[in-house]
């Protein structure tokens, strides 16, 4: 009975302790993650400008590079993980993302079927 | 945590907890501050949903490739990029209880946030002397919309960063401006996150169109 109760501050005091005991993350962290973010930022701006690769290419990597980078700064930058404020702020994370994408993906479909559907007025530019 | 078991009679459940016990003071901060961003960040989505659906309307006007200068996009996202270096070496010093250290890195955060601001705001004077103003169409509408709207969190940002100066000057590193320096940094990076969104969307997608 005794232990159970320790263990059990123990697990409370994890979720009420003071705003001083965060992670600011480590020196190495810091400069992994602008590393990573140099390399992510200038991959996209070069392919663009450069335009090595065709258009509809470019459009995926950058997309994609810039997932990844968002991915990068929120671990290294933001120093995300399940474990801090008790996991609470994983979901809130992980709900802001379910809205996101829904609320995203949901406006640019609905749209772009209207845009398709309407009556063709006078010249309109294609659809993004 | 107590749970009254001396008090009660035997055999009666307990269902709450009865003994308040000690929350320190901003312990809740963090997750409520960044419960905030999360908010924050619904508001830009939504502007990215606009900015999606309205971004290749221009209405016989001017599109990205007449309007964009990628190599000053270049310029101003590495400058923010680096304020978040800066930003992320000042809290490292204020770990460290580096007050000295931890203040230059802040001034160095201040002074890129003002040229990536200025920077911006000289891209907006230049459209806008074009005759690239919102009213033009609804491109330039959604364009000025989410760019605003996040050169707009970099101001207060920025006003923030000022203020704290001020108070760490005023009252030295203590455990509430350390909260606070907290908040501004997570504030600070989530804007920089934002940014990844706003190049590679508006400016790099749209040279493509």
């Amino acid at each position: 009975m005794s232990t159970d109760v320790h263990a059990e501050a123990q697990v409370h005091d994890h979720g009420h302790g003071t705003a001083g005991d965060h992670s600011h993350g480590t020196r190495s962290d810091l400069w992994i993650g602008f590393a990573a973010s140099v390399v992510l930022t200038a991959l996209p701006f070069w392919l663009v400008m450069s335009g090595t690769l065709d258009k509809q290419v470019t459009a995926l990597v950058i997309m994609a590079v810039a997932a990844l980078q968002v991915v990068v700064h929120m671990v290294y930058f933001l120093h995300m993980n399940t474990r801090s404020e008790g996991g609470w702020s994983m979901m809130a994370l992980i709900f802001t993302i379910i809205v996101v994408v829904i609320a995203l993906s949901g406006s640019l479909w609905v749209m772009q079927h209207l845009t398709t559907n309407m009556m063709p007025m006078h010249e309109m530019s294609p659809a993004p | 945590m107590t749970i009254a078991m001396g008090s009660m009679k035997a055999g009666e459940p307990v269902f709450y907890v009865v003994d308040e016990h000690e929350h320190a003071e901003g312990h809740s901060t963090m997750l409520g501050f960044w419960i905030y961003l999360m908010s924050d960040c619904l508001i830009f989505a939504m502007l990215f949903a606009v900015y999606g659906v309205l971004g290749g309307k221009y209405a016989a006007g001017p599109a990205p490739k007449d309007l964009f200068d990628l190599s000053l996009v270049a310029v101003n996202t590495t400058f923010l990029l680096l304020s978040s270096l800066t930003y992320g070496l000042a809290m490292l010093a204020m770990g460290q209880s580096r007050v000295g250290a931890m203040m230059a890195w802040l001034v160095v955060t201040g002074l890129f946030g003002l040229g990536f601001l200025g920077i911006e705001l000289s891209e907006f004077a230049h459209m806008i002397h074009e005759g690239a103003t919102p009213q033009r169409s609804a491109f330039l509408s959604s364009f000025f919309t989410l760019v605003g709207t996040h050169g707009l969190h970099v101001t207060f940002g920025l006003i923030w960063l000022v203020t704290l100066i001020v108070q760490v000057r005023l009252h030295g590193l203590i455990e509430s401006n350390r909260r606070r320096l907290f908040c501004l940094s997570m504030f600070w990076h989530f804007l920089d996150v934002i940014w990844i969104g706003v190049f590679t969307v508006v400016y790099l997608m749209g040279m493509l169109r």
